[in-house]
Formats: structure tokens, C-alpha cells, sequence
């Protein structure tokens, strides 16, 4: 009962036998050992399992593997530029965005979702976006400041090179 | 919490086929849509589906679509997301577009679709009395032929509908507004975001000259009965009034008797029907107040309270 995936993972294109009832979020950490998404709640609440499908930010612990053929899946070991961290992980590592780390990789592609939407969001626009990723260490602020720190970083590099 | 047990999942690319299938293959078979009730309700509320049929593949199901006519038609595999970020949406219905915004998060909205919302039938769902104060129909297609009824009469008790096996919601239809429509959905809720609506409140209204006559005016609560409902006393209290505070606060009290409310873990059904009797009171004289332009995230938040 096994489905052929044919699916780009990370810009890399994979075909995987999986059977159709494994969760997305299963197939990366325990099938391919991407273990960056992480599962907080496993309903959708948290945010934790945040990845990117087919451009846009998801909750991998709700889809299923049989969903994904041609899929096109980024996850946070995909965030960086090469061997170099994204601004927006320097960001968070700079402003102290990260406490524990649990909720870090879903809150980081959220804001990346985000500052490829908006590259010059306002407080309010970034914590509607981060509604749906829970954190409970930072209490969001250093979180907010990282976002607007790194957007602020994106815009300038996007200048320089105009 | 427990992870899904092994099932077979189909994807057909037309509703003929969809059909088909759940016919071919008899019981312990469910629709797919964006998953994000079906597989919590896999996780959390014990059910074991054999097979699963994945309406995702369907392109007739997609999309949103105004007609000449200003009939504007939404496909039920259109996710909240899409209905929330729609220019054709937030121009014509901006507060349809808002009652999307409330639900979940925005990696929630990626994939909960509207008709899986309404096929869900959770009384309190947001889009729902949006849809009901716009006289929202649904085009149902099964074994039997194809079928369109009010969304009224689609919901018929928590988490039930009409539809019998095999059938699916295709899409939602909403009917040319009348001129000059302008409405507001209001999310009562502790939580700004991630949260059920203890009440819901929407309304619509066609005023007439600076006096604000009602010409045309319709009320839909969620949360405050076993469907969401119209509250028609209120509606038929209004039309033709000249709509005053004095007139809205004795309209939100008339919708507030007509609601039936329950007391569970979220809030008592005493609580309900006073928050019911504030926020049609509130929503009624927002939408008096507002042009007809989008209401931004943070200025929704600040006139619910």
C-alpha cells in the first residue's frame, strides 16, 4: 500500500516509499532524519512543524505523506544561503529571538513567509503573522525585534545589489 | 494523541470520480479537503477512516469567480487564506474576508478551505455568519445529481449537515448585494488569535440617507445555538428603522433572546446571550459608521472592546 513521492525537498529532487498515513512531519524527522521541524502540540496550535509546501507555510503534523506528490517542500535546514546563516537566523541569534530553540525553526520560516510577502512589515504585522507560533521562553519580544532586525538587513542587502 | 493507522488515499481529478469512489469502495471512507479537522480528528477523536478521498486534485472545486451578474461564486476547496487575501473579496465583502482572517493561524488558513469548514458544521465557525448575512447557497453534488440550498438549511446540528455519504459541498454561491451593502463579522473571543468564537456576530446592512434608514438588513450569530442562525426577530425589529444607538441596542437585546445559547468549558450560556446582546448592539453601529473600506487588523481588534 506503499505511494511513490516524487517531491523536491530543500531544492533536491527525491522519490520516497512511504505509506500514505505517515505524517508529513513524521516522514522528515524520522524517515529522512531532518529533525529542525520540531512537533509541539500535533494539532496545528503551536507552530513548531512549520514548513514550507509548494511556496507556503504549513503545519506539517497535519498533512499526510499520500498528499504530497510533485510537492515542493522547504524546510529549516533549507533556510540557509549555502554554508551561511539567513540574515533572518543571524538576526535571532543577535537579538536573543531564541531561548530553549524548541519553537525557533517554525517562528524563523514564518518570519522568512512573512518577509518575502512584506519586506517592511510594522510590529502589528509581525506578530499577526507569528500568530500561529507559540513560544514560551522569549515572551515575543526579542522574537519581534529579530523580524524587524532582519527585515531592516534584507532591505539594505536588496540595495546594494540594485 | 495517537498517529493516523494505515489507510488507502485516492485522488481523483473530477467530482463524477470522487463519487464513484466512495460508492466503489462502501464504509469507513471520508473527504479530504485541507485535513486540518480531519486529521486532528484522526489524532484526537478516535476516528479510523480505511480509506481517505483527496478532493484536491479536483480543478472544478478551486477558485473564486464573480459573474455579470455580481454573483459572486467561491469553490469549496478555496482555502481561507485565499478568501482572506482575495482583491475581488476584500473589495465587494471586506468583512467575509476579515471572518477568514479569524480562523486559526496563517499556516492553518493555507489549508483549511471554506467548504470543509462549512462541511465541519462547528456552530461556531467564523465564516459561517458572514456567509448567512450574505444569503450564502450551497452547491452540493452526489450519487443523486446536483443540488444548491441556502446555507441556512445546510446546517442542521453541531457538526451536521444534510449531505448523506458521498456527496460534496462544491462550492458557495453568493448572490448579487444589494446597493451599497456594508457589514461587519465580530470574533468574541479572549484570545486575539488561535481561538474559537465564544459568540460570533455578523450583520449587513443597506442604509438609506443620513437619517441610516435599513433597507435591507440581515443578522447571523454563531456559537449561540446548535447552528449558526439568523436572527430574524432582530431583522425584522430593524428593517425600516432608522438605525440610532437607541435602535441598535434594542435590536442586539431582541437578537439576544432569540439566541440559544449553552454553558460549556468556553463560557456560560448567561454570558453568551449578554455578549451576544453587546456585540450585535456594537457590530450594527460599526457598520453604520464605516465606508465601505477595509478595516485594518489592529482597528478591528480595538472596536470589538
Amino acid at each position: 500500500m506503499k505511494k511513490k513521492n516524487e517531491i523536491t525537498l530543500n531544492g533536491k529532487s527525491i522519490t520516497l516509499d512511504v505509506p500514505p498515513h505517515r505524517l508529513l512531519l513524521d516522514l522528515l524527522r524520522d524517515e529522512i532524519g531532518l529533525t529542525g521541524t520540531k512537533e509541539g502540540c500535533g494539532t496545528g496550535d503551536c507552530g513548531a512543524c512549520t514548513v514550507f509546501l509548494n511556496g507556503k507555510p504549513v503545519n506539517s503534523c497535519l498533512i499526510l505523506s499520500g498528499e504530497l506528490d510533485g510537492a515542493e517542500i522547504v524546510t529549516i535546514e533549507g533556510l540557509k544561503i549555502g554554508p551561511e546563516l539567513h540574515p533572518i537566523q543571524r538576526a535571532f541569534i543577535q537579538d536573543g529571538g531564541a531561548q530553549c530553540g524548541y519553537c525557533t525553526p517554525g517562528m524563523l520560516m514564518m518570519s522568512k513567509a512573512l518577509l518575502d510577502e512584506n519586506p517592511n512589515p510594522t510590529e502589528e504585522e509581525i506578530r499577526f503573522a507569528l500568530s500561529g507560533n507559540l513560544c514560551r521562553c522569549t515572551g515575543y519580544v526579542k522574537i519581534v525585534q529579530a523580524v524587524q532586525d532582519a527585515a531592516a538587513e534584507l532591505r539594505r542587502l536588496g540595495a546594494g545589489t540594485s | 494523541m495517537k498517529r493516523p493507522e494505515p489507510l488507502e488515499i485516492f485522488q481523483p481529478t473530477s467530482v463524477r470520480e470522487a463519487s464513484d469512489i466512495f460508492r466503489r469502495n462502501g464504509p469507513g471512507g471520508f473527504f479530504l479537503a485541507g485535513g486540518t479537522d480531519l486529521v486532528i480528528a484522526i489524532k484526537e477523536k478516535g476516528l479510523v477512516p480505511r480509506y481517505v478521498v483527496d478532493l484536491k486534485r479536483i480543478p472544478s472545486l478551486s477558485g473564486i469567480r464573480e459573474n455579470l451578474d455580481g454573483t459572486l461564486v467561491i469553490g469549496a476547496l478555496t482555502t481561507m487564506r485565499e478568501v482572506e487575501t482575495s482583491p475581488l473579496v476584500r473589495k465587494k465583502y471586506p468583512f467575509l474576508a476579515q471572518s477568514a482572517a479569524e480562523v486559526g493561524s496563517i499556516q492553518i488558513r493555507n489549508r483549511a478551505t471554506i467548504g470543509g469548514n462549512m462541511a465541519n458544521a462547528t456552530p461556531s465557525a467564523d465564516v459561517a455568519p458572514a456567509l448567512l448575512v450574505l444569503d450564502a447557497r450551497v452547491g452540493i453534488s452526489g450519487p443523486g445529481g446536483e443540488n444548491v440550498l441556502p446555507l441556512e438549511e445546510f446546517f442542521v446540528g453541531p457538526g451536521k449537515t444534510v449531505m448523506r455519504q458521498g456527496e460534496i459541498l462544491t462550492e458557495l454561491i453568493l448572490p448579487p448585494p444589494p446597493a451599497g451593502l456594508r457589514g461587519e463579522y465580530i470574533k468574541f473571543s479572549p484570545r486575539e488569535m488561535m481561538d474559537l468564537a465564544y459568540v460570533g456576530v455578523a450583520v449587513s446592512l443597506a442604509l438609506e440617507g443620513k437619517e441610516k434608514r435599513c433597507r435591507h438588513v440581515r443578522i447571523a450569530l454563531g456559537a449561540v445555538s446548535p447552528t449558526p442562525m439568523r436572527a430574524r426577530k432582530a431583522e425584522a425589529f430593524l428593517l425600516d428603522q432608522m438605525l440610532s444607538e437607541k435602535i441598535a441596542e434594542r435590536a442586539g437585546e431582541e437578537a439576544s433572546r432569540e439566541c440559544k445559547p449553552i454553558s460549556d468549558v468556553r463560557s456560560s450560556a448567561e454570558y453568551r446571550r449578554e455578549m451576544v446582546r453587546v456585540n450585535t448592539k456594537r457590530a450594527l453601529l460599526n457598520t453604520a459608521a464605516n465606508g465601505s473600506g477595509q478595516v485594518s487588523w489592529l482597528e478591528r481588534r480595538e472596536r470589538r472592546y
